[in-house]
């Protein structure tokens, strides 16, 4: 059920002003592909176009075109309530339902498409989703507590089981992993490598060794200049870019001599 | 209009949707069906109530039909969450438009100048004893509340921190928010009896009442800008050596003085509409009343009340219209001199 | 009485300590504090007295001969509840139709407007709060109450099974209509503190929701609802206490009648407790003034519980969010 994703010449506005500018790319399915960039580069701004979260934000708009095995996420009769239900999203802090017991949690994104469930069906995605997401075991036996009352790693895999229990066909990852201490980031990078074969992953990080261990494919952002849009720079088999990048911009910011 | 769908396999972006000007083109359809209920002859209010309903009823029914379930109640809740907003303003609209269009017609140059009491026949009458009544009873109440609520505001903010005194005292200011007007009046009232007894009526048990609901307003809005005034600033003055007192009159009040004044301003407004209290304690008379300590003195809600029961409608429509003007000149005072004097971020 | 009180703090002169917070011991601080603290004890005073004198001034209404409260009961008991019936009838009427206009205003505000539009609304919705009660009841009574006949007509015939649903009388000046304007004047309240609780739903839940393929309404149930709700439930309480304690709009839109009825457009209807005491306060007979404080006094009480409870609730919430 992965998909690829198309985009060409990607232009992302605030009103007006210009984000991102003129992305390119082509993201596999059933794969792992990072962004990597300095802060305000559009990295973000450029995964939530992915799933027309942009567009929560009054005023946000695109140009150019994004598409899913070739059906284009832009054209007028696409519901973007049905995008965002196809193309998951993980959050840089976890944000479990607070309301919502751990059951709950999991189930929030089905529960909106059908009401009644069997409560056979529901357990069993509930099991599945959180088996998915290496969370089974901690808090099977307390699935009626508050989501809330987990540690932050354990929040956000309770956040990662919430996103694949809708089955999507893409999971975009925001630096899932920036506040989060270094045994749940290993946990969650852990998971990646096992979510990769059944879904299309995009993840931005700011972590450079993270898009390194997790990635197949690196894309590279940056900033033409104070002021000016962000831009992809490269993008490329993860391998090549931090063994020997194309463009000399990637290979300084990525030996940290960036400036 | 659709795409058509892709393969089965997979499930689908897309599926029938409105076309996106649906809400604009449904919006006209109730503007017609409104205006044709108007030709033929339906009330003005009934119409808008059709045209309305017929817009909160298709928009939900057409997406169902065409969209799904899901995107039907979003519309349709769209639509009521919307309306409430129209509701709200029909009396809002309604009760301006009334009071401007009755009150305006007994407007006149004498409806400023002369009081209720004639010394002729041929006199015409107006509220100007009104004027006043409501003029110094609000300023005695002003008076009394300024100081009390902005020196206790002080208090909680830059003495008691969290002392046992000053939670007794926050709480006690929570509880008389709630002290309904005429409770107030009430107390006004009996508390005079006892001093001066029975029957006293007069301009300052009126301002005694007032104080008693004006009081928790200055303190809350005087708080809420004390604590808006960053500690650094404080620290920077006592480094320099200023003591604690003058530091608070001369750094921490002119920080926050544009807020106070705000408040203070929006605390004046709230209760120069009071009526309640004041008829119980500063009473009805024909004559303009200067002096707070003596005697029975009419304010301009007070004076709205007992004109209407007694029929006089004209001067009570006038009055209220003076009342009114009154009370939103306060409110943008309030706001523009907030926004004047607040004190410039970074 | 204050003065012990505040022996918390450190004693004038005392100790050199080099903290900021250490008082210095001039003799301006020492009167400027003293004047701060006397403001607050004031206040204690003044809470103090309204206490005291509606106690010992009301005291005496308890228990008065029974023709004193003859004009609805034999007893006080006979003689408050009929007007507390009222007061309370009224404002749950204010209430039912309050609650859901201010929730959709408050969500127009926070999650449907957009933001140039949100403050002009919001604007709008604080005027109908600056709005003085006695021109809210000028305007319902003489003008809103008789165009409302038709409906309550229409109520009557069409449920008129439902006791509620009575006889109308033909001025329109009854009970529901005064729950109206109660609503109009209690809507910008409920409205300013659910606006303010909406608000802060984090937009990380509220992107939450909307990346599962929410739609705006069901991000609201989902997220801005549970949030929001004690908040809610807090500012319902405060509307009620306000509702209950307006005297003008019930005086100058309720005819006032001797006995208290279910029937919401009759002409004749018990007024409310605080009405009450506007409509008979010059009445100068013995015993009346007692009476009439010792209703005010229990509509204190009322309106104390009921704000405390509100209060309560909100510092429940907040630490509920915090933690």
């Amino acid at each position: 059920m992965a998909k690829s994703i198309d985009v060409s010449d990607l232009d992302i506005y605030y009103g007006d002003f210009l984000a991102v500018q003129g992305v390119n790319m082509t993201i596999r399915a059933r794969s792992v592909t990072a962004f990597i960039g300095p802060s305000g580069c559009g990295k973000s701004t450029f995964l939530r176009s992915l799933n027309r979260m942009h567009e929560v934000i009054p005023g946000a708009r695109v140009e150019g075109k994004v598409s899913v095995d070739g059906q284009s996420l832009y054209d007028a009769n696409v519901d973007p309530v049905a995008v965002r239900r196809q193309i998951g999203m993980v959050f840089q802090r976890p944000n479990p339902f607070p309301t919502m017991s751990i059951y709950d949690n999991v189930l929030a994104g089905n529960r909106l498409n059908s009401k009644r469930m069997k409560k056979s069906e529901a357990d069993a995605i509930v099991e599945r989703s959180l088996k998915g997401a290496n969370l089974w075991g901690e808090v099977k036996d307390r699935l009626g507590k508050p989501g809330m009352g987990l540690s932050g790693g354990q929040q956000q895999r309770l956040c990662i089981a919430r996103a694949i229990a809708v089955e999507p066909q893409v999971l975009l990852m925001d630096e899932p992993c920036s506040a989060l201490d270094p045994i749940s980031t290993s946990a969650i990078e852990d998971l990646i490598h096992e979510l990769k074969t059944q879904f299309t992953i995009v993840i931005v990080t700011h972590n450079m060794q993270q898009a390194a261990r997790v990635s197949d494919e690196t894309g590279f952002f940056n900033l033409k200049g104070a002021g000016q849009p962000g831009h992809l720079v490269e993008f490329n088999s993860t391998e090549k870019m931090f063994a020997n990048p194309d463009n000399d911009a990637t290979e300084a910011y990525i030996s940290g001599r960036f400036g | 209009m659709s795409i058509q769908s892709p393969p089965a396999s997979s499930p689908t972006l897309t599926h029938a949707r409105l076309p996106r000007q649906a809400p604009l083109m449904v919006g006209a359809v109730a503007v017609a069906v409104t205006a044709i209920g108007l030709v033929l002859g339906l009330g003005s209010v009934a119409a808008v109530l059709i045209g309305a309903l017929v817009f909160l009823v298709v928009l939900p029914v057409w997406s169902l039909a065409v969209e799904n379930r899901r995107s039907a109640t979003d519309r349709m809740m769209t639509g009521l969450i919307w309306a409430t907003f129209f509701v709200a303003l029909a009396p809002l609209v309604s009760l301006v438009w009334t009071v401007v269009a009755e009150g305006s017609q007994a407007l006149s140059g004498t409806f400023f100048t002369y009081s209720f009491y004639r010394t002729s026949l041929d006199q015409p009458v107006g509220v100007y004893h009104a004027i006043m009544g409501t003029l110094v009873i609000t300023g005695v109440a002003a008076l009394i509340s300024v100081p009390v609520g902005i020196l206790t505001a002080i208090y909680l903010i830059e003495y008691g921190k969290k002392n046992t005194f000053s939670r007794v005292v926050t709480f006690l200011v929570d509880v008389m928010t709630g002290i309904p007007s005429i409770v107030a009046g009430l107390f006004a009232f009996a508390l005079f009896t006892l001093i001066f007894g029975p029957g006293h009526q007069s301009g300052l048990g009126g301002a005694v009442a007032l104080s008693l609901l004006m009081i928790p307003t200055v303190v809350r809005a005087t708080e809420e800008m004390l604590r808006l005034v960053p500690d650094d600033l404080r620290e920077a003055a006592y480094a320099l050596g200023t003591p604690r007192w003058r530091t608070i009159v001369r750094v921490v009040l002119p920080t926050s003085v544009g807020g106070i004044i705000a408040g203070v301003t929006l605390a004046v407004a709230r209760v120069i509409g009071e009526t309640a209290p004041l008829l119980l304690i500063a009473g009805i008379v024909q004559r303009t009343n200067f002096n707070p300590f003596d005697g029975s003195m009419t304010t301009l809600p007070v004076l709205i009340f007992s004109e209407r029961n007694k029929g006089n409608i004209e001067i009570v429509w006038g009055a209220a219209l003076v009342l009114m003007v009154l009370v939103m000149l306060l409110n943008v005072i309030a706001r523009v001199l907030g926004k004047i004097l607040a004190p410039k971020q970074g | 009485m204050s003065t012990t009180l505040t022996t918390k703090e450190a004693p004038a002169g005392g100790d050199p300590s080099p903290s900021w917070i250490s008082e210095r011991s001039g003799r301006g601080d020492a009167i400027f504090k003293g004047l701060t603290i006397a403001a607050a004890a004031l206040i204690l005073l003044a809470l103090a007295s309204v206490f005291i004198f509606l106690f010992t001034q009301g005291f005496a209404g308890f228990t008065q001969p029974a023709e004193v409260y003859s004009k609805y009961g034999s007893s006080f008991w006979g003689y408050v509840w009929p007007l507390l019936a009222s007061t309370i009838v009224a404002s749950l009427i204010a209430l039912i139709i309050a609650v859901p206009l201010a929730i959709g205003i408050a969500l127009v505000i926070t999650q449907y407007a957009p933001s140039w539009l949100s403050t002009p609304v919001a604007y709008v919705i604080d005027l109908l709060a600056a709005v003085p009660s006695v021109v809210y009841g000028l305007w319902a009574g003489i003008y809103l109450a008789p165009k409302l006949v038709p409906i309550y007509e229409w109520l009557h015939e069409h449920l008129g099974f439902i006791p509620l649903f009575g006889d109308v009388v033909s001025s329109g000046r009854s009970i529901s209509t005064a729950g109206l304007v109660l609503a109009i004047m209690i809507l910008p309240i409920i409205t300013a503190i659910s606006r303010e609780v909406f608000s802060r739903t984090p937009r990380l839940h509220r992107e939450a929701a909307l990346a599962l393929g929410a739609t705006r309404w069901e991000m609201i149930r989902m997220t801005v609802f549970p949030y929001g709700r004690s908040g809610v439930i807090s500012a319902v309480m405060l509307g009620l206490g306000r509702a209950l304690g307006e005297t003008m709009a019930v005086v100058m839109v309720l005819s006032p009648g001797t006995l208290f009825t279910f029937n919401l457009f009759s002409g004749s209807n018990t007024p409310s407790i605080a009405a009450n005491i506007a409509l008979r306060y010059k009445e100068r007979s013995e015993g009346t003034l007692e009476v009439l404080i010792a209703t005010g006094l229990v509509l204190f009480l009322l309106t104390f519980a009921i704000n405390f409870a509100a209060r309560w609730a909100v510092a429940r919430s907040e630490r509920k969010l915090a933690g």
